[in-house]
């Protein structure tokens, strides 16, 4: 599904990220995690094509991004449901038509009933017509992880979701996480919380990544 | 795909497509009153244009290819002159025919300066012999020479030929109009590619948000495009109309004399500015969809 190949990654200095080579597969659920500025959410970019790699290869669907057309990636980016750390929104349109965005620029009509009940299960039910600017930061993240996931993506990839979040929240978009990889979704979080970590693992078989000095590994079993 | 379904392929998109970039006031004004003050100016470039091609046709046709002699002389010689002068003139090479005007033609030619009562036989006037010249035309110098010879009295007044040049400076006129509606288009085209730059660059973070999740670049372009050229198009028609409207109320041509010979529409003529908004809007169309894959491919 998403394949790195001995990839690196460097933002002009030094090399942040070195030989990455590793598959995240269908239906499997990750968690990420690392220090901050360990490269996580690089990682996360260069999983959907918005960074690409300064060396080696990293394939989305089968096809290398270097070959992906600016419309390839676009099309990709439709089967890959991204919550970025810095949840960007348009700031003009209410919540509910940024969370149905990605289906606007497919050109699908979201179904009002869908709509609703994915905001109110993000508990944002309230709040459908409020601008962006207006959110709190856990309001915001929930919102994106609503958008990342409304056009059905065969990939979710999460940047620190539940950073803002109270625990009881936090479970509750685990949960949504959780029930979308059980529908068969591939599942990657970033996260520093190792209790939500934990939490995953009670419920399903959740592998867990760790960058450390430049390289991800497969944490063992402590986690 | 022509223009208009690509500007209208399905509305229903387009609005949507339309909402996903915010309304931006600044550039939107800036469109607009650009596209009018060029409209308006272009009409003005047009009348010109077309003005001094009617001039420059009217000046080079009617006028050309004619000459008069004037022939002034006693009046027992005048006939014998007259004949010796259309003598001369028939075997000029150049000259196509030449004829010497009657009295009442000539009574015809005074009559606005002296009136219907002008006794012409009473007067000493000179007799007018009217000259057509062929095509190559004629050697004027060799012919006034050989007209001093055979006839003393007769003048040769090629009075045409100080038009030539102003014949000539009309034509150049209609081209400068020609050039100045080119640069008009131009420098149109430039001020909406600055201001479709600067709404995609001040829309930078909608940029980022709509390709994230999976916009394609055609779709963003059409939204900014699609709204530039309705404003492009919307101001041109204003700045056209007015022009036109100033064009209409410019002095008209009897009264203003015959040099200023209508600088204005004639008859059909008022249907060319009416091209003017569309063209604008192609202008428009084309700048904006080109500054917006390329400022895309920059920002994201
Ligand atoms: N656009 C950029 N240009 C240059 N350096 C960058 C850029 N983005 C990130 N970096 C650097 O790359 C390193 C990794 O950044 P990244 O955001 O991937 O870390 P992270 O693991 O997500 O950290 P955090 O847990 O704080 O979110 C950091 O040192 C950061 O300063
Ligand atoms: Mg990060």
């Amino acid at each position: 599904m998403i394949a790195f190949d001995n990839v690196a990654y460097s933002y002009g200095g030094g090399e942040l990220l070195s030989e990455i080579s590793l598959r995240l597969a269908p239906g499997s659920f990750h968690f990420l995690t690392g220090p901050s500025g360990a490269g996580k959410s690089t990682f996360l970019k260069l999983c959907y094509g918005e960074l690409l790699p300064s060396a080696g290869r990293i394939t989305l669907f089968d096809r290398e991004v270097r070959s992906l057309s600016r419309d390839d990636i676009a099309l990709t980016r439709r089967r890959i449901g991204m919550v970025q750390q810095d949840c960007q929104f348009l700031d003009h349109l209410p919540l509910a038509a940024n969370v149905a965005l990605p289906l606007t620029v497919a050109g699908k009509a979201s179904v009002p009933q869908d709509l609703s009940d994915l905001l109110g299960w993000v508990g944002l039910g309230q709040l459908a017509d409020a601008l962006p600017p207006s959110l709190s930061g856990g309001e915001r993240q929930r919102a994106a992880l609503a958008r990342a996931i409304i056009i059905g993506p065969d990939v979710v990839l999460a940047d620190e979701p539940t950073g803002n979040l109270d625990w009881e929240m936090s479970l509750r978009l685990l949960t949504l996480l959780v029930e979308l990889n059980r529908m068969g979704k591939t599942v990657l979080i970033a996260t520093h919380d190792l209790n939500l970590i934990r939490q995953a693992k009670s419920q399903i078989a959740a592998r867990v990544l760790r960058i450390s000095k430049r390289r991800i590994q497969l944490a063992g079993a402590d986690l | 795909m022509s223009l208009l379904s690509r500007l209208t392929p399905d509305r229903k998109a387009d609005r949507q497509a339309d909402r996903v970039v915010p309304p931006s006031g600044h550039s939107a004004w800036l469109t607009s009153f650009t596209a009018g003050a060029m409209a308006f100016l272009a009409v003005f470039a047009l009348a010109l244009s077309l003005a001094a091609g009617r001039l420059a046709d009217r000046w080079s046709d009617a006028l050309e290819r004619t000459a008069t002699v004037r022939l002034s002389a006693p009046e027992d010689q005048m006939d014998l002159q007259t004949k010796a002068v259309l003598a001369v003139l028939s075997t000029t090479p150049g000259i196509a025919s030449s004829r010497a005007m009657t009295d009442a033609e000539q009574r015809a030619l005074l009559e606005p300066w002296f009136g219907p009562d002008l006794p012409v036989d009473a007067l000493p006037l000179p007799r007018l012999i009217e000259v057509t010249e062929s095509g190559a035309g004629y050697d004027g110098e060799g012919l006034r020479q050989r007209l001093a010879a055979e006839a003393p009295g007769a003048v040769l007044d090629d009075h045409t030929r100080w038009r030539r040049p102003l014949a000539v400076a009309a034509g150049r006129l209609r081209l400068l109009g020609l050039l100045s509606i080119g640069l008009i288009g131009t420098a149109t085209a430039a001020m909406i590619t600055l201001a479709a730059s600067a709404a995609l660059a001040a829309n930078a973070q909608v940029v980022r948000v709509l390709r994230q999740v999976g916009a394609r670049d055609a779709y963003i372009a059409r939204a900014f495009v699609r709204r530039f050229t309705l404003r492009a198009i919307s101001g041109a028609a204003v700045g056209t109309l007015v022009g036109m409207i100033g064009v209409a109320l410019l002095p008209s041509t009897d009264t203003a004399g015959g040099f200023l010979t209508g600088l204005g529409f004639q008859g059909l003529g008022w249907l060319y500015p009416l091209t003017l908004p569309p063209l604008v809007a192609v202008v428009a169309f084309a700048a904006t969809r080109a500054a917006a894959f390329r400022k895309l491919r920059e920002l994201t």
